[in-house]
């Protein structure tokens, strides 16, 4: 064997292959053209060598004999599964024809461009929507409940995101004199350890954990963390909020919080109107005053002092702020209000939740919410990272405030082994935005004026530009305000995983003019499609990684067929779109979009990878004391006040409640009594597999081999109670429907509620209708209904639905 | 003459959490067909009193192991413990790794044939 004919590529993992939001270092071993080995690279600081095994199975990934190799047009009806092959040239001039033709007849907006989890394929999407003009980037999940959302609320009450701190801003890590290890972390509705989404390897944990790290494990589920854990709260899935807010209450009742973080870095002094109950303005008080400035009491002087925004500090210095108490208040309107602080109205909301109430609403014991509360707040340094059990419930911003205000409150944001504000490499920004002055953006505001939910849902105007996918969903049947004729679907496995309702997705597909998919394999989804394009894995394309730190190149290692890169695909079509596109090459676009860094693109694959330096606003810590996080350059948080706010001036603005709070889910047996008596049990769903990505990778046999069906836990005694055995096939029913599971007795779930595997098809069936890969059988999603998104178009009850279950009748074992 | 045994695999299961990097690192390195393999995780739940659970995770070495001789030979760790997604597991003699064992508890050590 010619060693010497192999030749070894480094690059990094993310997107198509493993599946997971990347960053793993790898060495890829190609031979003739073809992948023969990948392996981690040892030199890696994210990775050191370590490897999963979805990134493990990449030869059977990337060889696989069911690859699209060359773009498809579909020649029967949506849904035979009859294609044509087509040259590229012939498939972007039929895009182009029949894409100009929507944009002519319907305009730019009737287009819309479905994406899926996070990839390094969002900003290419991005990119062909803008150049299109269309506003409409959609990420296809209800309540658009992943990751976004927390994104979002986060940024409402503290300006940046944070992360659990593992030392991964810097190479030598753990090493790093900076660094701390936490004494306490919450693991919050996350088993990251099995997929690493999020930016963030999950088996950081587990370095944390023997280096000493306690856990308290939140999560309906024993896990692997909640096994381990010093405290595991299973908790009714859905009351997530509740428990948060029992944590504040203890703490704040033991007096565990950090006084100096609550008066210097948040707006607990703010004062609040008992009259209206909103913050008090300086408009309030004087009629040339500013609704952008608020209002502090001087209790040395015994008078109101401004809270001057722009200048990020109040109008006096040398006051005595009130953090707790009552004042009277002369408006400039000639009337008197009362007025209590911000810190008083959080506090009595708290109130309302004491850990023996909160036992009613969550079922974990109080003395265990005592206990752990407690651990927590006491532990320094302490970090919370949670799941996207977060994101999947209505009311999911109320929660993330809650939350956010725990690491704040107990002085453990951005400290060594806290929870480390998070920034994108160099400020490097890939994921562009309408409003942002990066590479990709739309040509004007006028344009995005009809985003589909730009008028109701205000976190997404603010944070990050997408439509509202639940709005778009209902939009394609009512045509109003205006038509929806085209999708364009890439990283978005609507059919098979990220849709719920997804029949009433089919019909929704049927609807329209022109698909077009873009994919590695077919899928239950592409089934849909007019053309189908044929994409690489990360193996097969340049680009680049900058999601937090450090900022990576990905490397194109080997090439299959005809297939091109997601990348490549979309920035040849956004040249055909925008007469105006401004660059040559995709390398061009990268050196653009690199520029923060002061690296180009050829450069950054040369380093691999590259660490911000002290001083820059994505290296930690405590970078809201060294004016690190403001485009001003002053200290504090880039919110509307510059302050950590346990009151979020944004949520009073668009008119939702303030302060974190519980709101009980839709369908729970609390909000619906009458549907717990025909569905007893609560259906939750979205456990991970450490086999398979969301959808992916069923087709691939070593991974297939660890998980091999759709599998529903089912306690031994709920178990017993029906009659049902392990390995026997059941129906899981709900109003909806009902679907075909295969029982796991297992005490890892409560009695009470059962976990069903999503993201199921079986791309061994056939692809045509009705069969279409298995993908009404067991697609949990079946279950679960789109039109239920939270107040602010934000968060879905995704794991916390109602079902019952039963046996498959022996003559359904036979012929099903 | 029986064969002597030196080398062994010393498992931390404390620490597996499950996550089947060793069973795929295997059957790349050897291009077993699925299905076939050195080294199998086997997950054990065991119920405990007052409803409570435990949640273990144990790899288990195979009559298809061979400890990655064709690796060992050129200096490389066996490919699953290289790769080892929480560093659970450590190769070498087995007095050295039964040395280990005193240190802490939740450990196996394996010698394969």
């Amino acid at each position: 064997m010619g060693k010497s004919r192999t030749k070894i590529v480094p690059t990094t993992t993310w997107s198509a292959g493993p599946g997971c939001h990347g960053g793993c270092g790898v060495l890829a071993h190609i031979r003739d053209g073809k992948l023969v080995k990948l392996e981690g690279d040892p030199s890696h600081p994210w990775n050191h060598g370590r490897l999963c095994a979805r990134a493990l199975s990449m030869t059977q990934y990337a060889n696989h004999p069911d690859r699209l190799h060359h773009p498809l047009k579909r020649v029967g009806e949506r849904g035979e599964g009859k294609w044509e092959r087509m040259s590229w040239e012939e498939a972007f001039d039929l895009i182009e024809r029949k894409m100009n033709n929507i944009r002519e007849t319907h305009g730019p907006e009737s287009m819309v461009f479905a994406a899926g989890t996070g990839r390094d394929i969002y900003p290419w999407i991005c990119m062909l929507a803008y150049a299109f003009d269309s506003p409409n980037v959609m990420f296809a999940l209800t309540g658009n409940a992943c990751y976004g959302p927390r994104l979002a609320a986060v940024d409402t009450v503290q300006g940046d995101y944070s992360v659990f701190d593992a030392g991964q801003w810097w190479p030598d890590r753990y090493d790093d004199p900076r660094y701390e290890k936490p004494e306490c972390m919450i693991i919050w509705g996350y088993n990251i350890h099995a997929t690493c989404p999020d930016n963030l390897f999950g088996h950081w944990i587990i370095d944390l954990m023997k280096k000493g790290t306690k856990i308290i494990c939140i999560d309906p589920r024993l896990s692997f963390f909640a096994s381990r854990a010093k405290h595991w709260l299973q908790l009714r899935p859905g009351t997530d909020s509740a428990l948060a807010m029992g944590f504040l209450n203890v703490i704040i009742n033991e007096d565990l919080y950090d006084h100096e973080f609550l008066e210097r870095w948040t707006n607990g002094a703010h004062l609040v109107r008992k009259d209206t109950g909103k913050l008090l303005r300086e408009s309030d008080v004087s009629v040339e005053g500013s609704s952008a400035n608020y209002v502090v009491w001087d209790s040395k002087r015994e008078k109101a002092v401004i809270w001057d925004t722009t200048a990020v500090a109040c109008e006096s210095q040398d006051i005595s702020p009130m953090i707790s108490g009552q004042c009277k208040i002369w408006l400039a309107d000639g009337k008197e209000t009362e007025c209590h602080t911000v810190w008083d109205a959080f506090k009595d909301e708290a109130d309302k939740y004491p850990p023996d109430e909160v036992e009613k609403i969550t079922g974990v014991p109080a003395d265990d919410i005592v206990r752990a509360a407690g651990f927590y707040a006491r532990s320094k340094p302490a970090s919370i990272h949670w799941g996207v059990a977060v994101d999947m419930t209505p009311a999911l911003t109320p929660l993330v405030q809650a939350i956010s205000c725990l690491w704040a409150l107990t002085g453990n944001l951005d400290v060594p082994g806290g929870n480390v504000t998070a920034r994108l490499a160099f400020d490097v920004a890939p994921y562009a935005l309408p409003g942002s002055k990066g590479a990709i953006r739309l040509r004007s505001e006028e344009l995005d004026k009809p985003r589909i939910g730009k008028d109701q849902c205000m976190p997404l105007n603010k944070f990050y530009w997408r439509s509202q996918t639940d709005m778009v969903f209902e939009q394609i049947f009512t045509g109003k305000p205006y038509p929806i004729k085209g999708l364009w679907l890439q990283t978005a496995g609507i059919m098979q995983g990220l849709g719920m309702d997804p029949k009433k997705w089919r019909e929704a597909f049927k609807k329209l003019d022109f698909i077009v998919a873009v994919d590695v394999f077919h899928t239950p989804t592409t089934q849909y499609a007019d053309v189908v394009l044929p994409t690489g894995t990360f193996l097969e394309k340049d680009s680049f990684r900058s999601w937090w730190v450090p900022l990576q190149s990905i490397n194109k290692a080997m090439t299959t067929d005809e297939c091109l890169s997601d990348a490549e695909i979309n920035f040849e079509l956004a040249r055909r779109f925008d007469p105006e596109f401004k660059f040559e090459s995709l390398h061009d676009l990268f050196d653009d979009i690199l520029k923060p860094s002061g690296m180009s693109f050829k450069e950054l694959q040369k380093k691999g990878w590259a660490y911000p330096p002290e001083g820059s606003s994505s290296c930690p810590y405590l970078r809201h004391e060294k004016g690190l996080l403001r485009p001003d350059k002053k200290p504090g948080f880039r919110t509307p006040t510059g302050l950590f706010e346990l009151w979020a001036t944004l949520r009073e603005e668009w008119d939702l409640e303030p302060l974190p709070h519980h709101e009980e889910p839709p369908f729970t047996p609390v909000s619906r009594p009458d549907l717990a008596k025909e569905y007893p049990l609560i259906l939750s769903t979205g456990r991970r597999s450490p086999a398979f990505f969301h959808s992916e990778h069923r087709n691939i046999p070593w991974l297939r081999d660890i998980d091999p069906d759709p599998i529903v836990e089912i306690h031994p005694k709920t178990a017993k109670a029906h009659g049902i055995g392990h390995g026997e096939w059941i129906w899981i029913e709900n109003w909806m429907g009902r679907v075909k599971f295969k029982a796991k007795i297992t005490p890892v779930v409560p009695t009470w509620m059962i976990m069903a595997a999503h993201g199921w098809w079986f791309p061994e069936k056939e692809a045509a209708e009705p069969s279409l890969f298995g993908a009404f059988e067991s697609n949990i999603n079946l279950l679960i209904p789109m039109g239920h998104q939270g107040k602010d178009g934000m968060g879905a009850p995704i794991k916390h639905l109602m079902c019952r279950i039963y046996k498959y009748t022996p003559e359904e074992v036979t012929h099903g | 003459m029986a064969k002597k045994h030196e080398y062994g695999l010393l498992i931390d299961y404390e620490y597996c959490t499950g996550c089947y990097t060793c069973q795929i690192a295997c059957a790349q390195e050897y291009q077993w067909p699925a299905g076939m393999g050195g080294i199998r995780v086997n997950e054990i739940v065991q119920q405990l009193p007052n409803d409570k659970a435990y949640l273990t995770y144990l790899p288990f070495p195979t009559e298809l192991c061979v400890l990655c001789k064709p690796r060992t030979k050129k200096g490389l760790k066996p490919a699953c413990v290289t790769h080892c997604m929480s560093g659970c597991m450590t190769y070498g003699p087995i007095e050295e790794l039964a040395k280990e064992m005193t240190k802490k508890p939740r450990m196996v050590l394996w010698v394969p044939k």
